[in-house]
C-alpha cells in the first residue's frame, strides 16, 4: 500500500506549492520542493539491498474495481533503477533550479507544480504493473512536459515547441494504448507480470505483431527515435533545468523503459529485434550527424540526446536477440543488456551535467549561440572542467564512465555479426559499421561542444553580458555529476552489482533467473587486443582529425533540407485549415440551417428505424371517440399554425404561436392531465412574454414586413416530421410489447414513495436523477444566456500576449 | 414609450398576490394533488413577469432585490445535497425518506425529504427563468 502512495507524494506536495510561494516568498520555493525528491531518493535507496538479491516489492491500490483497474506499484531491479534516477537527478535539478530561476521574477509556483506533477507521472510509469494506469501516467508525463516546455508561455517558440512535443508524444501514447488493449485482449489481463508469464502463448496470436508495432510507436515517439525525434530540439525552449531533467535524464527514457519492460514479451519476435535495433542504430547515426549542424548549445545537446537514446535503444534490441540463441550467456551478446542499462546510467550522469553547464553559460553570458562563444576557459574554470568531463565521458574517453559503456556497446554490435537468425548473417556487418560511424560523429560533437565554447578566442563584444563564473550553488549539481562520472569509471562493478544486474535480470528473464546469474564483469582494460579496442582507437584518430578540420567542412550542413520539420509544419497547417474549412461548410451561423439538420436527421433516423424493424402498426381499436370539443380545439390549433405561416408581421406570428400552445394545453385538460395542462399554460404565458421581450432585438430586415417565401425543401422536412411523429404516436398506441408501467406506479406511489400525485412523485423520486440533471441543464442554459448577452467578447489587449 | 396602463397596474397589484399564493399552494400540495416544484416555480416566475410588464424591469428590480443567479445555484446545491444526504445514512444515492408528524396548526402532516429536493427544483426554475428574462429584457 505505502509504495503506491509514495508515487503520489510529489503531486500531493504540489498542492502546497502555490501557498508556500505566496506566503513564504522570502525563501525560494525550490528549497521546499527539494525535500520531496530527496526524501524519496533516500527511501528508494533503502530498498536496494533486497532488490539487488533478486527480490521485488508489490503494493496495490484499487482505483476502479468494477473494471479491474488498479494502481499497482511493482518494484524490481528495472523499476528501482529508474525510480532512483528520477528522484536522484530530480533532487539535483531542483537544487540547480533554485539558483537558476529568480524567485522574484519567475512564476515559481507554476514551475514547481508542473515539476512535481511530472515526478509523480514518471514514478507511476516506471512502477505501474497495470497497463491502464501505466498509460494514464504516461500521458501525464506528456502533459507535464507540455506545460514545462511552455513555461515561458509569452514566447512564440515556447508555445510552438510545447505543442509539437505534445502532438507527437500524445499521438504515440494513443497508439500505445491501442497496443495495450490488444495485449489485454490477447492475455485476458492487464497485469504486465501475468502477461510476461504468458509470453510463449502470446507469440502465436494474430494480434501479436500489431500490439508490438503499436507499443513501439509509443516508445519511439517518447524516446525521440527517428523520425519522431523532431519534437526534442524544439523542446529546448524549456528552462534549462527542465531540459536537463525531462529531456535528457528521465522522460525521454520512458520509451527505453517501455522497450526494456516489454522485451520479455516481444523478444520472441524477429520484427522486434530488427525494429528496435535498426531504428535505434539509425537514430544514433542521424542524431550524431546532425548535432554538428547546430549552432545553439542546447540544440547540440538535444541532437546528442537523440543519438544517445538511439544507442541505448539499439542495445535493448540486441539484448532481445539473446532470446534466440541457445547459449546466449556464453557469447558476447550477453553484454548488450548490461551495456544498455549501464550506458543509461552514464548518459543520465554526463548529459545532466552538460545541460546544466549549457544553462550556466546561457545564464552568465546571455547567449547560447556557439558562434558568439569562445575562450571562456579562463573565465569559468569550474564550468569548463565539468563540461570537459561530461563531454569526454560522452565521447567515450577514459577515465570516465562513458568509456566503459561505449566499449561494451561496440562489443554488443560486433557480436551481432556472429548472430545468424533473421538474415542477420547478410546484414549483420552493417551494425558495427553504422555504430562506428555514429561514434565518430559523437566524438566530434562532444569536442565541438566543449572547445568551441571554452577554448578559442574570447569575443566579449558579442556577448550580451560580461562573462563570469556561476554562483557556487549553481555549480553544486553539475560538479557532483561530474565527480560521479569519474567515480563510475573506477567502481563499475559495484554499480553493476547494485543497479545494473537487477535491472538486466528483469529485461532478460529468459537468460537469467536472478541478478547474480548475470555474468558480466566490466573492465577498462581487457588485457588483450580486441576488435572493439581497434574500433575505439580508430574513432579517436578519425574523430580527432575530423574535428581538427571541422571549420572546413561544417558549412556543408547548410545544404541539407529540413524535410521532417517542414513535413510536420505542413501537416499541422493542413489539419488546422482543413478542419476549419470543413466546419465552415455546414456551420453557417443561422439557426434555420441547424434546425434543418436536426429535423432531417430526426426524420431519417426514426423512419429508418421504423423500416428496419418493420414497426409500422396502425391499430384503431381501443381508441376513444372524437367529440365536438376535440374537433373545435383541433381546428383552432391548425388555424393558428397556418396563421403563423401566412402572417406578415412578427407580432401576429408570436401571438398565433401562443394560441397553438394554449390549444395544446386545452387538449391536456380534456384528457384529464391537470399537471401537464397547468405547466403548459404557464410556460406558454412566460414564453410569449419572453418573445415579446426579445422582439425588440430581432434584426429589422426591411421596413416593409413581408411573409416568408415558400421553400420546398423546408416544407418537405416539415411534412416528414409531421408524418414521423404521427407514425410514432400510432405505433406506440397500437403495439404494446410490454404492459404499461402506470400500474406499477399506481401500486407503489403511496405505499413506497409516500405520495399521491404520480406525476410529481416520478419527478422527484422515481426518476429523480432525470430531474436533477434537467435542472442542471437549466442552470447551464441560464449561464449560457448571461455569457451570450452580458459578457460579449470585446477585443481587449490580453496581458498574456507575446512579449 | 411610456403608455398609460393604470388598469394593468391596478389589476396586477391584486393578481400578483393571488398567483403567488397559488404558486405556494401548488408547490406544497404537489406530492398529493396536481402541482409540484416545477409548476410552482413557473407560476412564481410568471407573477414576477406580470409585475415587470406592468411596472417595468427597473422598478421590479427595486422591489424584489433578488440575485437570480445566486438563487439558481442555491437551488442546485439544495437538490444535490438532498440527493447526496442519503449517503450519510448508508443508503443508495437519492433514497428519499418520509414520515408523518403531528404539527401544531396543521395536524397530522407528512414530511418528506422529496419536498427539499422539490424546493431545489423550485428555486432553479424561478432563478433560471428570471435570469433569462432579466438579461434579455435589460439588454440594449
Amino acid at each position: 500500500m505505502s509504495l503506491v502512495l509514495l508515487i503520489f507524494l510529489p503531486i500531493i506536495a504540489a498542492l502546497f506549492i502555490p501557498l508556500l510561494f505566496k506566503k513564504v516568498g522570502q525563501i525560494h520555493t525550490g528549497w521546499f520542493v527539494l525535500l520531496v525528491p530527496a526524501a524519496l531518493f533516500i527511501y528508494y535507496s533503502t530498498l536496494l539491498p533486497s532488490i539487488a538479491e533478486g527480490g521485488n516489492r508489490v503494493s496495490e491500490l484499487q482505483w476502479i474495481p468494477s473494471l479491474d483497474i488498479a494502481f499497482i506499484a511493482y518494484i524490481d531491479g528495472l523499476s528501482l533503477l529508474f525510480s532512483l534516477l528520477i528522484t536522484g537527478i530530480g533532487a539535483l535539478v531542483v537544487l540547480y533550479s533554485i539558483f537558476y530561476l529568480d524567485k522574484y521574477r519567475e512564476q515559481l509556483h507554476n514551475f514547481y507544480v508542473y515539476l512535481l506533477m511530472f515526478m509523480t507521472a514518471m514514478l507511476g510509469v516506471v512502477q505501474s504493473d497495470h497497463l491502464i494506469s501505466l498509460y494514464l501516467f504516461w500521458e501525464l508525463t506528456s502533459i507535464s512536459s507540455f506545460l514545462l516546455i511552455g513555461y515561458w508561455y509569452t514566447r512564440d517558440r515556447s508555445r510552438f515547441g510545447a505543442l509539437k512535443s505534445m502532438m507527437i508524444t500524445v499521438f504515440g501514447g494513443l497508439m500505445m494504448l491501442g497496443g495495450f488493449v490488444l495485449l489485454g485482449i490477447m492475455g485476458n489481463t492487464y497485469s504486465i507480470r501475468e502477461l510476461i508469464s504468458q509470453a510463449p502463448e502470446l507469440v502465436s496470436h494474430d494480434f501479436f505483431v500489431w500490439a508490438l508495432v503499436l507499443i513501439l510507436l509509443g516508445a519511439f515517439t517518447k524516446s525521440a527515435q527517428f523520425p519522431f525525434y523532431i519534437w526534442l530540439p524544439d523542446a529546448m525552449e524549456a528552462p534549462t533545468p527542465v531540459s536537463a531533467y525531462l529531456h535528457s535524464a528521465t522522460m525521454v527514457k520512458a520509451g527505453l523503459y517501455l522497450v526494456a519492460r516489454f522485451t520479455p514479451i516481444f523478444a520472441a519476435s524477429g520484427t522486434w529485434v530488427w525494429l528496435v535495433t535498426g531504428i535505434g542504430l539509425f537514430t544514433m547515426l542521424w542524431g550524431s550527424f546532425f548535432a554538428l549542424k547546430q549552432k545553439d548549445l542546447k540544440g547540440i545537446l538535444a541532437f546528442s540526446t537523440v543519438s544517445q537514446l538511439g544507442l541505448i535503444m539499439s542495445l535493448l534490441g540486441v539484448s532481445a536477440a539473446g532470446f534466440h540463441v541457445e547459449n546466449a550467456t556464453e557469447i558476447a551478446l550477453n553484454y548488450a543488456g548490461f551495456a544498455a542499462i549501464f550506458h543509461l546510467i552514464n548518459h543520465a550522469v554526463f548529459k545532466g551535467s552538460l545541460f546544466m553547464i549549457a544553462g550556466i553559460v546561457d545564464h552568465e553570458t546571455g547567449t547560447r549561440d556557439i558562434r558568439k562563444l569562445g575562450g571562456l576557459m579562463s573565465l569559468m574554470p569550474i564550468s569548463f572542467t565539468v563540461a570537459m568531463i561530461g563531454a569526454f565521458s560522452m565521447a567515450g574517453l577514459p577515465p570516465f564512465g562513458g568509456f566503459l559503456s561505449k566499449e561494451m556497446f561496440l562489443t554488443g554490435m560486433v557480436a551481432l555479426t556472429e548472430f545468424d537468425l533473421f538474415s542477420m548473417d547478410v546484414w549483420g556487418i552493417m551494425f558495427p559499421v553504422i555504430a562506428w560511424i555514429g561514434s565518430v560523429f559523437t566524438f566530434i560533437y562532444s569536442f565541438y561542444f566543449v572547445f568551441h565554447t571554452f577554448a578559442g578566442k574570447h569575443k566579449p563584444e558579442e556577448l550580451p553580458k560580461p562573462a563570469h563564473e556561476a554562483p557556487k550553488g549553481m555549480l553544486i549539481s553539475p560538479v557532483f555529476l561530474a565527480i560521479l562520472a569519474v567515480v563510475i569509471f573506477f567502481i563499475p562493478n559495484i554499480v553493476g552489482e547494485w543497479l545494473v544486474k537487477p535491472a538486466v535480470a528483469a529485461i532478460q528473464p529468459f537468460m537469467y533467473d536472478s541478478p547474480q546469474a548475470v555474468d558480466v564483469h566490466v573492465a577498462a582494460w581487457h588485457g588483450y587486443i580486441t576488435t572493439e579496442l581497434w574500433m575505439t582507437i580508430a574513432i579517436f584518430t578519425v574523430g580527432g582529425l575530423m574535428f581538427w578540420t571541422l571549420r572546413k567542412w561544417q558549412h556543408l550542413y547548410d545544404r541539407f533540407p529540413n524535410t521532417l520539420n517542414s513535413l510536420y509544419d505542413n501537416l499541422m497547417f493542413l489539419s488546422d485549415t482543413g478542419a476549419n474549412r470543413f466546419s465552415r461548410t455546414y456551420m453557417t451561423g443561422f439557426i434555420r440551417s441547424y434546425l434543418v439538420y436536426m429535423f432531417s436527421f430526426l426524420v431519417i433516423i426514426v423512419l429508418g428505424t421504423f423500416v428496419l424493424n418493420d414497426a409500422f402498426a396502425i391499430d384503431m381499436n381501443n381508441t376513444a371517440p372524437v367529440g365536438l370539443y376535440e374537433i373545435v380545439i383541433m381546428l383552432a390549433l391548425v388555424g393558428s399554425t397556418v396563421t403563423i405561416l401566412f402572417s406578415k408581421s412578427r407580432l401576429t406570428a408570436i401571438i398565433a404561436l401562443g394560441a397553438v400552445g394554449y390549444s395544446v394545453a386545452l387538449f391536456f385538460v380534456i384528457f384529464r392531465a391537470p399537471d401537464l395542462a397547468l405547466t403548459q399554460l404557464v410556460i406558454e404565458t412566460i414564453s410569449v412574454a419572453l418573445f415579446l421581450l426579445a422582439f425588440y432585438h430581432l434584426p429589422q430586415i426591411s421596413r416593409k414586413e413581408e411573409r416568408m417565401r415558400f421553400r420546398f425543401g423546408n416544407a418537405l422536412i416539415a411534412f416528414g416530421v409531421g408524418v414521423t411523429m404521427t407514425l410514432v404516436a400510432l405505433a406506440a398506441h397500437s403495439g404494446k410489447a410490454l404492459p404499461s408501467i402506470s400500474e406499477f406506479y399506481k401500486e407503489t406511489v403511496y405505499k413506497e414513495a409516500g405520495g399521491g400525485n404520480i406525476v410529481n412523485v416520478i419527478l422527484v423520486d422515481y426518476r429523480g436523477f432525470d430531474t436533477l440533471f434537467e435542472i442542471g441543464v437549466l442552470g447551464i442554459a441560464g449561464i449560457g444566456i448571461i455569457t451570450l448577452i452580458k459578457l460579449r467578447l470585446t477585443k481587449k489587449e490580453g496581458q498574456h500576449e507575446n512579449k | 414609450m411610456k403608455t398609460n396602463d393604470v388598469m394593468l397596474q391596478t389589476v396586477t397589484k391584486v393578481v400578483t398576490f393571488i398567483i403567488l399564493m397559488f404558486a405556494v399552494h401548488i408547490f406544497f400540495a404537489g406530492h398529493y394533488t396536481p402541482g409540484g416544484g416545477f409548476v410552482g416555480g413557473l407560476l412564481t416566475a410568471s407573477a414576477i413577469v406580470l409585475l415587470m410588464l406592468a411596472f417595468g424591469i427597473q422598478t421590479v428590480k427595486k422591489i424584489v432585490p433578488v440575485n437570480y443567479v445566486v438563487m439558481t445555484s442555491v437551488g442546485l446545491l439544495l437538490a444535490i445535497a438532498t440527493a447526496a444526504a442519503s449517503i450519510l445514512f448508508d443508503v443508495p444515492f437519492f433514497t428519499h425518506a418520509y414520515d408523518y408528524f403531528d404539527l401544531p396548526l396543521f395536524g397530522k402532516t407528512s414530511l418528506h425529504s422529496a419536498m427539499l429536493f422539490d424546493a431545489g427544483v423550485y428555486l432553479v426554475v424561478v432563478g433560471v427563468t428570471m435570469t433569462i428574462i432579466q438579461t434579455i429584457g435589460e439588454d440594449e
